[in-house]
């Protein structure tokens, strides 16, 4: 069984209600099958489903450390491959484990080749400590190390363009996903399963507690960061881009105005300048990855 | 087969014969002869290994870990800088139950930096729960592999292993090695039969976070299959000099202790030249002897208190130094004498490289017996002025 009837990742954690990362873990595990072998980072997710004695995984699942998921992933697939066995190896980790921290590991594992998929659930800060910046975490952004003030916008830099990074080590299969497009998030998964060699599929999950929004908005939310063209949901093949989702834009501060972490763009006062700075990033990727839908005048 | 072989060969074919399925390793002087001996066997299909070139230390125990995890037998090797940046998967590896083998060739921590040979890299890690064997000369460094193996793979211990021979003096130098057998080595070792491990027809979650509420309990456990591998390791080290007539089933060697007044401790190479030493001072009717380490890690506390408690003063000689504090050796030894009223003089000696001579084993002895220790042993004042 798989899927509604008995999930592979199962009810009973402890994420926050509304949380991205836990439905996202739910898609994967839908599209990967009973044959997976998970190897989690430190962070949200790994602690929400793992307080011993407890587990939410039904398959195979190890942790080690913050840092080395993909270096463990990589001796996991070179034993199964010394064993002759066949199953599929899933390393998981937010944006702090992938970008930052792990990158040493990510890149050494990406380059060798290895036989597995790297799943990032892009949160876009480090949730588990407490909300602070990471390479992910967006222009603009209010963090609690990042945090907007009075000589402050919060976050000074742009998001690290980690899957340009790791389709130039060479891999044959690089997304982005959103759990705002389940099926899309599970056939990329599939793909990137099915491929050889090491796949990356970064996972855009929207933080209820980290971002600042009601649990019940993590869709819209999700979805209204494609529709502005904030997140762009596509896919690389061999370092081309192969596959992009393309939208009928809306104005980057529909997205902005539902979030705590942009709130200091809107009060006291609104700040113009700034958010044409966020506006022209969602330009910048409209042009870069042709998103627009151009309709018939 | 006696063969004179160059240690880091020795222990490469020992590890070898060991048949590990997952070979994760960084290069760095001096282990790289080793590496470098198993990835020519893995080129030319007389080592069937997943030979994992990963990019730092860091990732080669984690590669370890995972490979390990997945039930098979792993292997990697450092020194020094290596292992220190593998401070936190050693822990991890330790507190997971995972039957890693790793040789450490002894080396210098920086700053400043030295490629010269001391034990403060593997003697720093001490507390993570690793086994921890130190080789006199090459026949033990290779001999200690197997049963490293044996016993950290054992139901009742399963523990990461150190095996760690001094850099440059064992890792560079040709010795005579009897090399054993496959079938020998097969024979004495038996294939790794994980209890768990990573498995879709079975599955487990590894790594589990525990709250308050069942920390302590697992690092209780750690301890106690640490202090208790005591007897797995007596078991395969008698079972090994059965087997090929080199027994190690003590953890620790006494080396004319039957009448000593001075009993010297130390670990690893040095204890060929104290050797040498106690053999002219005993012509010359000086009733010295020796106390060798070989098991660091579970500490042979009661063998070192029996040797110890009859002699008038113990010389531990240190080749590490925890700063602030003492040598680790003279620490665990005062430990286990406490209480005996024998007298344990520390000298650190030797570090970075420095080289010791049996006149130096000779003035340690004599300050021993004078009462003077406590010291850095054998400084070049006019450097320090």
């Amino acid at each position: 069984m798989t899927g509604e009837e008995c999930p592979l990742f199962e009810a009973g954690h402890r994420a926050c209600g509304g949380c991205a990362a836990a439905l996202a873990a739910r898609a994967i595990l839908d599209a990967a099958g009973r044959d997976t072998i998970i190897v989690s980072a430190t962070g949200c997710m790994e602690v929400f489903s793992t307080p011993y004695p407890e587990t939410a995984w039904k398959v195979p699942w190890i942790h080690s450390l913050f840092e080395n998921n993909s270096a463990v992933a990589s001796g996991i697939s070179a034993a199964l491959k010394k064993q002759g066995r066949r199953e599929k190896v899933i390393a998981l980790g937010g944006d702090g484990a992938t970008f930052d921290i792990g990158m040493l590991c990510l890149s050494g594992a990406f380059e060798r080749g290895h036989d597995f998929v790297y799943i990032c659930y892009d949160n876009e800060a480090y949730m588990n400590t407490g909300i602070q910046r990471s390479g992910a975490t967006p222009y603009d952004a209010s963090t609690t190390t990042s945090p907007a003030g009075r000589c402050s916008m919060g976050n000074r830099r742009p998001k690290k363009d980690l899957p340009a990074i790791l389709a130039a080590h060479g891999a044959p299969y690089v997304a982005t996903a959103t759990i705002a497009y389940l099926p899309d998030l599970k056939k990329k998964v599939r793909k990137a399963l099915d491929t050889e060699g090491p796949c990356y599929v970064q996972v855009h999950a929207p933080c209820c507690t980290g971002w600042g929004f009601e649990g019940e908005k993590t869709l819209a939310i999700a979805r209204l960061a494609v529709e502005t063209g904030l997140f762009v949901s596509y896919e690389m093949e061999n370092g081309q881009v192969t596959r992009v989702k393309k939208v009928a834009r809306k104005p980057v501060e529909e997205y902005l105005k539902e979030q705590r972490r942009f709130r200091h763009l809107f009060r006291p006062k609104r700040n113009d300048e700034e958010i044409a700075k966020i506006q022209a990033i969602a330009d910048r990727n409209a042009e870069k990855f042709g998103i627009d839908i151009k309709l018939k005048k | 087969m006696m063969e004179i072989m160059e240690g880091s060969h020795a222990v490469a074919h020992a590890v070898r014969m060991c048949r590990p399925d997952v070979i994760a390793a960084y290069p760095i002087t001096p282990q790289t002869h080793i590496v470098e001996a198993l990835a020519e066997m893995v080129a030319n299909c007389t080592l069937d290994s997943e030979y994992i070139t990963v990019e730092s230390e860091f990732s080669a125990l984690s590669a370890c870990l995972g490979a390990s995890a997945a039930g098979s037998r792993v292997y990697s090797a450092t020194t020094s800088q290596g292992l220190a940046l593998m401070f936190e998967v050693c822990f991890n590896t330790a507190g997971m139950r995972l039957p890693v083998v790793m040789s450490i060739v002894n080396r210098a921590l920086g700053a400043p930096l030295s490629i010269w040979n001391d034990q403060q890299d593997s003697i720093s890690l001490r507390d993570a729960g690793w086994l921890q064997f130190y080789a006199e000369d090459n026949q033990e460094a290779t001999d200690l592999h197997y049963i490293a193996y044996r016993v950290a793979e054992d139901r009742r211990v399963l523990l990461p292993a150190f095996v760690c021979f001094d850099g440059f003096i064992l890792s560079h130098t040709y010795e005579p090695v009897e090399m054993l057998a496959q079938d020998q080595v097969d024979g004495y070792l038996p294939r790794y039969q994980p209890v768990i491990k990573l498995d879709s027809t079975d599955p487990v979650s590894l790594g589990l976070f525990a709250s308050p509420d069942y920390y302590m309990e697992f690092r209780y456990q750690i301890d106690r299959a640490l202090k208790d591998s005591g007897k797995v390791i007596r078991e395969a080290g008698r079972l090994f000099g059965e087997m090929f007539g080199r027994d190690y089933g003590s953890p620790v060697e006494e080396y004319r202790m039957d009448d000593a007044d001075c009993a010297i401790v130390a670990m690893g190479s040095i204890c060929g030249t104290i050797k040498d030493a106690i053999d002219e001072m005993r012509e010359e009717g000086r009733r010295a002897g020796l106390l060798r380490i070989r098991t660091f890690r579970p500490f042979p506390g009661e063998e070192v208190r029996k040797a110890l408690s009859g002699v008038s003063s113990v010389a531990v000689l240190d080749k590490n130094i925890s700063l602030g504090s003492k040598g680790a050796v003279a620490l665990e030894v005062r430990d286990a004498l406490y209480g005996s009223g024998v007298p344990v003089h520390g000298y650190i000696i030797a570090l970075g490289g420095r080289d010791v001579a049996k006149k130096d084993v000779r003035n340690v002895v004599e300050m021993a017996m004078a009462g003077k220790g406590d010291i850095f042993y054998g400084l070049r004042r006019e450097v320090l002025e």
